[in-house]
């Protein structure tokens, strides 16, 4: 018998079949390939900390070794978590804002930051303490904000002095290939590098990026990337909003 | 009637005869999906800044629009007609999050510099339009090549433009530094003698120019592609 194609019918059971079976396959596929996927983020959230730390370019740091010279270089044991005053939490704070028991690393950032029902003061702070190629203690700051398309985020490092920038590393999800995206570039990097967070009477010197090529000389000024703007400023208020939070628990640590 | 017998005595095509080597050519060239059927112009003005994102962009395309066009030609004869073009686009979404799903847990570094490009190839136009211009009507082999030849013929346009904009905009292909290095205090090439890369090589309206250049020159040499008013 043959089936009559444009009966109402065959439409809806054609319909219901093929988004059931397109269903199942992504189903399994995204339940299988979640182990990997997770893992991979991980050794990329490792990956960034350290290329904040060192050049892991140079040091042919990548996926493959990125575990062994994470633990090398960074001390899990000693990364605390602060709250948005700079205080030393005992644990995380979870989504209603209560403390309960968590590790620095596994604190998501990024989640939080996108979170509308987390409150903004109940975000998390991580701070991560290694070594740099040296053997000198630095701090290793992650930070998040909103770039021109989507989230960006970076990891700055601070020396011994708790002061000076050590190094940088920058990410975003989505940023337009050759402008806002060159934030990840060494050249933005590099303009971070050497500026200080604090005045001398520690108070936070907010960053401004630049676009008069200023950046090189001036201090608390980092040049800009050419027809990225928003990108640019984005990063600029991400790097002033996070950066303050620590600077407060800098401040404390030093007048104890 | 007589047909149908006469049908049977046919013998089989040969799997690269003429006309499917035709349809493997032809988009390369006079049939371009982009310079002639002005299809898939809104992703070739977005990553044409970078040849290496050109030629991931290609590879992705290729891909989807080879599988995508097999599976619907072997699903025309039970597709209802009056839903065909939801069908097609449950098939590029499908298809494009298998593809986004497995490189971010196999080629999780490839998956980062696609990012949202990967999302871009559902809205691609040249999948939706093979999908519905030919791989309904066509046996899935034909069908096969035809997505070859079109998602070649779109990666090979995307790669050409992104030459011109990659060297005359950031001075380097596929990430190399061609013509030196303008950083300051570290200038070499080019660059010590007062060269400038062209910024406006980098924003979108200079890679509709040079598609618009492409075209002209393509039509120019051959007078048959120019459409008669």
């Amino acid at each position: 018998m043959a089936i009559n194609k444009d009966s109402n019918g065959y439409t809806f059971t054609f319909a219901i079949t093929l988004v059931v079976t397109v269903g199942t396959i992504l189903a399994l596929l995204a339940a299988g390939l979640k182990d990997r996927q997770d893992r991979n983020e991980e050794v990329k959230k490792q990956l960034d900390i350290l290329s904040a730390i060192l050049d892991v370019d140079k040091k042919k740091i990548d996926r493959s070794n990125a575990e062994e010279n994470f633990k090398k270089f960074v001390d899990l044991d000693k990364a605390i978590v602060l709250n948005n005053k700079g205080e030393v939490l005992e644990g995380i704070y979870d989504i209603k804002g209560n403390v309960v028991e968590g590790k620095a690393f596994d604190v998501d950032i990024r989640k939080e930051f996108k979170d509308k029902k987390r409150n903004a003061e109940h975000r998390n702070y991580p701070l991560f303490l290694g070594e740099d190629e040296k053997g000198k203690t630095v701090y290793v700051m992650p930070l998040i904000g909103n770039g021109l398309w989507g989230p960006i985020w970076g990891n700055i490092c601070l020396g011994a002095d708790m002061n000076t920038i050590k190094g940088a590393s920058f990410g975003h999800k989505g940023e337009t290939p050759g402008l806002g995206a060159e934030i990840t570039q060494n050249f933005f990097i590099n303009g971070w590098v050497g500026e200080k967070i604090t005045t001398e009477d520690y108070s936070f010197a907010p960053f401004k990026v630049v676009k008069d090529n200023s950046g090189a000389t001036a201090d608390s000024k980092v040049d800009g990337i050419t027809g990225g703007t928003i990108t640019s400023k984005g990063v600029e208020e991400m790097a002033n909003r996070c950066l303050e939070v620590y600077v407060s628990y800098f401040n404390n640590l030093k007048t104890k | 009637m007589s047909e149908g017998i006469e049908n049977k005595k046919v013998p089989r095509e040969p799997l690269f005869s003429k006309k499917n080597k035709k349809l493997v050519t032809e988009p390369l060239a006079d049939n371009n999906p982009v310079t002639i059927q002005v299809l898939g112009i809104c992703s070739a003005l977005a990553i044409t800044v970078q040849v290496e994102q050109g030629v991931v962009m290609g590879g992705a395309v290729l891909f989807v629009l080879v599988l995508g066009n097999l599976i619907i030609s072997l699903l025309r004869n039970l597709i209802p007609s009056r839903i065909r073009i939801i069908v097609q686009l449950v098939v590029v979404a499908a298809l494009v999050i298998i593809v986004n799903e497995v490189l971010k847990a196999f080629l999780p570094d490839v998956s980062e510099k696609l990012s949202v490009f990967v999302g871009l190839i559902i809205t691609n136009c040249i999948i939706m339009g093979r999908f519905e211009a030919f791989a309904m009507a066509n046996k899935p082999w034909p069908s096969i090549m035809d997505g070859i030849g079109n998602g070649l013929g779109y990666a090979g346009l995307l790669i050409l433009v992104a030459v011109f904009r990659e060297l005359f905009g950031s001075g380097s292909l596929y990430g190399v530094k061609l013509l030196g290095s303008n950083i300051p205090g570290e200038e070499w090439g080019l660059y010590t003698m007062g060269y400038v890369n062209n910024n406006m090589m980098i924003l979108p309206p200079m890679a509709l120019i040079i598609v618009g250049i492409i075209i002209w020159v393509q039509r120019s040499r051959n007078k048959s592609l120019i459409e008669e008013h």
